[in-house]
């Protein structure tokens, strides 16, 4: 785990300095927290894989309250949703974990917000919606970890995500309104399950395209953008050269201009 | 008449009289109205707090000193940040706080100087108004004259208006002399003719369609709907010229569902059912268009907002592109791995000269 | 220098040591004629006039930055497996140019920020000469006898942006590389020669392995060199002409009243360098700018969303996005990329008419005279209004190159945005000139009417007759002659030439004439002040 090692001998080297010492607890912290959370939702998933019909039927019930109205009594789509037969597990906790459904109005594209579900609740509707037919299914926690090879998910992801969601994640435009969402701080099993799905207008990146390894090494390079701050200082949004551009106008020059107006001020 | 003349007084030049009776404007008159108001002259010079206040003006001085002082301190606090705060290798915070507190050090020292010179200037030296007189920009007239002469004596001593055999052949010399310069510069690209290098790429029949960067081959059931692969050719790991050709040749590869694809009739044989792969550059200035949309099956450059839709073989919908973006033929070979059927049939990326 | 003037004056005074030293130059140099000619020379104080300072100070700024990158950049393109500090980028095959940028940034203590300083020096340098000729045309400071210095800043301007580009594309990393395929795609579309152009100079096909030593000497050497010297002409003609002063009392078109170089401007200006300096210093400490690291090394392939030049080169980009589609032809067996065309000579024209503009103005107005006093904006309504336009225009240019930014920020769609830039780009600019030109002409009837009958106090009285009456703070004669002091031109009038006949080109300016000059407020009088004390 090369972030992980490196942390660790910066630990080693630095532990008497306080600046470094309170990151590096900090970072300790950070990766404790994500492993406890990432050994519980690996239980979680052991659920839905071996799903219960009991499961089955309690999100039958509640995809006939929520999701039916668009997507059909059988999930066979109507006009103003899809068919889901075939998206799997994963594309349903991927549209519902992120709070992308149910949508909030029929707009160019859902937008991410609050989950409007608890996790056991997803899990019942992805049970059902896997039960209809076979399709994608919740992602291996192996892949999850984020501690595979960087160099390799860095060059992954500019070939084939940069594009869209922009080199350092923070999105960008597509046509006629839709947009690449940002991915900082998008969890390790979204973002998996994204590029396995292909939700709305992202294409699929199937296992035959992208390997799981490829997919664990993007998640990692990901991982690796969130935890690590812009060295630089401030990232004014990660957006390049216009938010650069902006600031220098405004805050450079300005203040800048401030100080030659304090300069030719006659004092008292 | 004064103004319109006027251009060929300049253009005479060396006629200084002529010149020189013009101190009333050439061109637009300006409105004097009667009874106009008349500079006051100078108000009189205010005085400061610190000229009156022996006390103000010692608290002035120690915080201009102060200023100075905290200067010092502050370069060597930012000596000090670049020694305590080393770059630990593969620690990017390491990075981060270095730039952080040695920036902030140098900026510090740099601004209290600043701050304490102009502070001491605003404050403490002696305040008020100068006035400077201004004198003509135009020369004075004796001054001019003498540079006339000047040029008047080189001509009569060297012949130089005279001897029309000289000046001719000088000038002449000296518009030809940067000539080789010129041609000097024909090394700077290679011997080879670029129209024939920018008509061709690496694709060729039976060339493997591979994944890019993994360098993989791809079956065509890997293909699956929806999907897209970003795709360089085969061969291109052996080229001589790896990144130019790339540039020509990369490659996007996508599945349609047939209800979706609208095929010419000379391209009926270009996709393999429903596999489609075009190029990547675009064809207004060359940036990758990368951005393929699921459910439109529209291409987006980033760069300039072209528009492409795949399903009808890449035409433009929207943005400064004209053309469609060039198909490349496919198909599969023996073993089911996509193949190039030959390369593509019109030149890639941005348009030239030479192109049609 | 004062230790010079000190041996012109007074040498028994201060320590032997500054006089010897002073006596010494001099006898070796004659400075004491220089320091004696400038030293006291005058120098008005206004804030605006300390903007061209702005952009030589991050110029120096640049010079001392980029001289410690060069130590350690390497400007080749030779390939090599990245093995620095910088964990996801490790083994990556790269080109030399970038590993080093990168070294620079995570393995030289310092490195990242002068890499910082260097490159948010260059955006304000852009920037501070911008607002500087923006300042120079709304002024009139261009004005005779300053059209060539104005000629000379407009070339610092072009290699300030050159030299820009060509450091933006140093580092060799996705963002520059593809910054450098547009380039290339628009050189190639100039007709006749583009093929050829772009051959040359990427030394090959696009992007060959030559164009970063290339540009590199560019960048260190030629352009900075011409830029230095034009440097050096444009202060010069500055001290020459004397610098231009703000109406006021006191003030004439023959004189120029400020403080003296030696002391009290040099602490000001070179303080001022200092403070310069420490704010760019200060940005460049709290915020990342152009992290490459982030972008990979070139690639063909990749490319980023949001992929934009810097910030002055984005009119550029801006025209070419906004331009209608479908314009590419071909015709006589060749191909015409109007596409590209009309965007750079769209642009060109807009370039040269800023240059041209002093030439262009003084033979509309036919005044020869030198101008010393600056014209306030609204003093010159006409000139006031294009300027006013030709920004808008600049800047609906400017927007459309963060047009996808602006659609994902705003919630619009690229297409929506595009198209009203279009529509902005002609009506704009002719509203801008409206909204100005009315907008000068009401300032001064209100400078008019402040100088006739005082500022508005705020206290209300009532009269005797029950009739209220805001009491109005009259004008010292000082404040007033700020108002007043401004030239009231009248029209060129048709006179027909020594043979009796009007030509064609007389009756075009006079026309022009009258448009420049058309609506204009004369100066308020000192008649007219004393009339409407009687009134009163």
């Amino acid at each position: 785990m090369r972030t992980k090692s490196s942390t660790d001998a910066r630990r080693r080297q630095t532990g008497r300095r306080h600046p470094l010492a309170s990151i590096a607890l900090i970072t300790i912290g950070l990766l404790s927290t994500g492993g406890a959370y990432a050994l519980l939702t690996t239980t979680a998933s052991a659920e839905t894989t071996t799903a219960t019909q009991q499961s089955i039927s309690e999100g039958q019930k509640l995809f006939a309250a929520n999701c039916a109205t668009c997507h059909g009594m059988t999930a066979a789509g109507t006009e103003h949703g899809p068919s889901l037969y075939g998206v799997g597990a994963a594309s349903v906790d991927f549209q519902m974990g992120t709070g992308r459904m149910p949508l909030a109005f029929q707009g160019p594209q859902g937008a991410q917000k609050p989950p409007q579900f608890t996790q056991q609740q997803i899990d019942d509707v992805a049970a059902y919606i896997a039960s209809l037919a076979p399709g994608p299914g919740i992602p291996d926690e192996k892949w999850l970890t984020g501690d595979s090879n960087t160099a390799l998910g860095g060059e992954l992801f500019r070939v084939n995500c940069a594009m869209c969601h922009n080199v350092a994640g923070a999105g960008g435009a597509l046509t006629e309104g839709k947009f690449a969402p940002a991915l900082k701080g998008v969890e390790a099993r979204h973002i998996y399950e994204a590029m396995v799905t292909g939700p709305q207008n992202m294409p699929v990146f199937s296992d035959t395209n992208l390997t799981p390894q490829d997919k664990a090494d993007i998640i990692s390079y990901l991982k690796f953008l969130d935890e690590n701050e812009s060295v630089g200082g401030y990232s004014l949004g990660s957006l390049g050269p216009v938010s650069e551009g902006l600031f220098i106008w405004i805050f450079g020059l300005g203040a800048i201009v401030g100080v030659t107006i304090w300069i030719t001020a006659r004092p008292n | 008449m004064a103004q319109h003349d006027s251009e060929h007084d300049i253009a005479a030049g060396s006629e200084l009289d002529t010149v020189a009776e013009r101190t009333v404007s050439a061109g637009t008159a300006v409105a004097v109205p009667s009874g106009a108001f008349e500079n006051p002259g100078s108000p009189p010079d205010r005085i400061r707090a610190t000229d009156l206040d022996p006390k103000k003006e010692k608290t002035a001085e120690r915080r201009v000193g102060g200023l100075f002082l905290f200067s010092i301190a502050a370069s060597i606090f930012a000596i000090v940040a670049y020694i305590i705060f080393p770059i630990v290798p593969g620690d990017l915070s390491s990075v981060r706080l270095n730039n952080l507190f040695l920036g902030l050090g140098i900026s510090l020292a740099l601004i209290s100087i600043g701050l304490g010179s102009i502070y001491w200037a605003k404050n403490l030296m002696k305040d008020g108004e100068w006035e400077e007189h201004r004198h003509p920009t135009r020369g004075r007239e004796e001054t001019r004259e003498a540079a006339a002469e000047v040029f008047r004596l080189g001509n009569e001593e060297s012949g130089f208006g005279r001897r029309a055999l000289i000046r001719r052949s000088l000038i002449g010399a000296l518009v030809v002399s940067p000539l080789p310069a010129v041609v000097m510069f024909r090394d700077l690209a290679p011997a080879a003719d670029p129209v024939a290098l920018l008509k061709s790429t690496v694709w060729d029949k039976n060339v493997r369609l591979m994944r890019d960067p993994s360098n993989t081959p791809i079956k065509a059931s890997d293909v699956t709907l929806g999907s897209v692969f970003h795709v360089i050719p085969e061969t291109l790991a052996n080229s001589e010229h790896y990144i130019e050709d790339k540039a020509k040749a990369a490659v996007l590869l996508m599945r349609l569902k047939p209800e979706d694809l609208h095929v010419s009739a000379d391209r009926a044989d270009w996709n393999y059912q429903g596999i489609v792969a075009y190029s990547k550059i675009c064809t207004h200035v060359g940036c990758p268009v990368a951005l393929a949309e699921q459910h439109t099956h529209h291409l987006l450059c980033p760069c300039h907002q072209s528009q492409f839709d795949i399903s009808h073989e890449a035409k433009v919908i929207f943005g400064p592109a004209k053309r469609p973006l060039p198909q490349l033929p496919i198909t599969v070979d023996s073993q089911g791995y996509l193949v190039a059927r030959s390369d593509f049939h019109e030149p890639v990326g941005p348009s030239f000269w030479e192109r049609s | 220098m004062t230790t010079a003037q000190e041996t012109t004056t007074a040498p028994s005074r201060g320590s032997r040591f500054t006089s010897a030293a002073a006596n010494y130059l001099d006898e070796r140099t004659s400075i004491s004629g220089i320091t004696k000619e400038l030293g006291r020379k005058i120098f008005p104080d206004h804030w605006s006039f300390m903007l061209g300072e702005v952009a030589l100070y991050s110029f120096v700024a640049i010079l001392l930055s980029g001289t410690f990158l060069t130590f350690f950049f390497e400007p080749t393109m030779t390939q090599v497996h990245y093995d620095g500090s910088y964990v996801p980028l490790k083994g990556i095959q790269m080109s030399a140019a970038y590993a080093s940028t990168l070294d620079i940034s995570f393995d030289i203590r310092g490195g990242l920020l002068m890499r910082q300083v260097h490159h948010w020096a260059a955006l304000l340098f852009v920037a501070a000469i911008g607002l500087h000729m923006l300042r120079v045309f709304f002024n009139g400071s261009f004005r005779k006898p300053r059209e060539l210095n104005w000629v000379i800043g407009f070339t610092l301007f072009i290699l300030a942006m050159a030299e820009g580009f060509t450091g933006y594309s140093l580092p060799d990393d996705l963002l520059s590389g593809n910054g450098l395929r547009i380039i290339d795609g628009m050189v190639k579309g100039i007709p006749v020669i583009g093929t050829w152009i772009s051959y040359l100079l990427f030394g090959g096909e696009f992007p060959g392995e030559v164009i970063v030593p290339r540009l590199y000497s560019l960048h260190i050497l030629l352009v900075p060199a011409i830029l230095v010297a034009a440097l050096g002409l444009h202060l010069l003609l500055m001290v020459i002409n004397k610098h231009t002063q703000y109406a006021g009392p006191g003030r004439t078109n023959e004189n120029v009243v400020g403080v003296p170089i030696m002391p009290n401007f040099a602490a000001k200006a070179g303080g001022f360098f200092f403070v310069v300096f420490g704010v760019i210093v200060l940005i460049s400490s709290f915020f990342t700018i152009n992290p490459i690291w982030n972008y990979g090394p070139y690639d063909p392939s990749p490319i980023s969303a949001g992929t934009q030049p810097d910030w002055y080169i984005g009119f550029l980009d801006g025209a070419l996005r906004l331009v209608p589609p479908g314009l590419e032809f071909v015709l006589w067996g060749h191909t015409w990329s109007f596409n590209i065309l009309i965007p750079m000579i769209v642009v060109g024209i807009f370039i040269v008419a800023v240059v041209l503009y002093p030439f262009l103005e003084a033979w509309i107005t036919g005044d020869k005279r030198e101008h010393h006093i600056t014209e306030r904006p609204r003093n010159a309504p006409t000139r006031t209004a294009i300027g006013a336009a030709g920004v808008t225009f600049y800047a609906v240019l400017w927007a459309a190159a963060a047009s996808d930014i602006l659609a994902t920020h705003f919630h619009l769609t690229i297409e929506a945005v595009t198209h009203s830039l279009q529509a902005l780009l002609i009506v704009g600019p002719i509203i801008a000139y409206f909204v100005a030109k009315r907008s000068c002409l009401a300032l001064q009837k209100k400078d008019r009417e402040i100088a006739l009958h005082g500022y508005e106090s705020g206290r209300m009285i009532r009269l005797p007759g029950g009739e209220y009456h805001e009491v109005h703070k009259e004008l010292s004669d000082y404040e007033r002659w700020r108002l007043v002091d401004y030239l009231d031109y009248k029209p060129l009038m048709v006179r027909p030439d020594a043979r009796g006949r009007i030509s064609p080109m007389q009756r075009v300016r006079a026309a022009f004439s009258r448009w420049f000059f058309e609506d204009r407020i004369s100066p308020a009088t000192r008649a007219e002040l004393e009339s409407g004390k009687e009134h009163h």
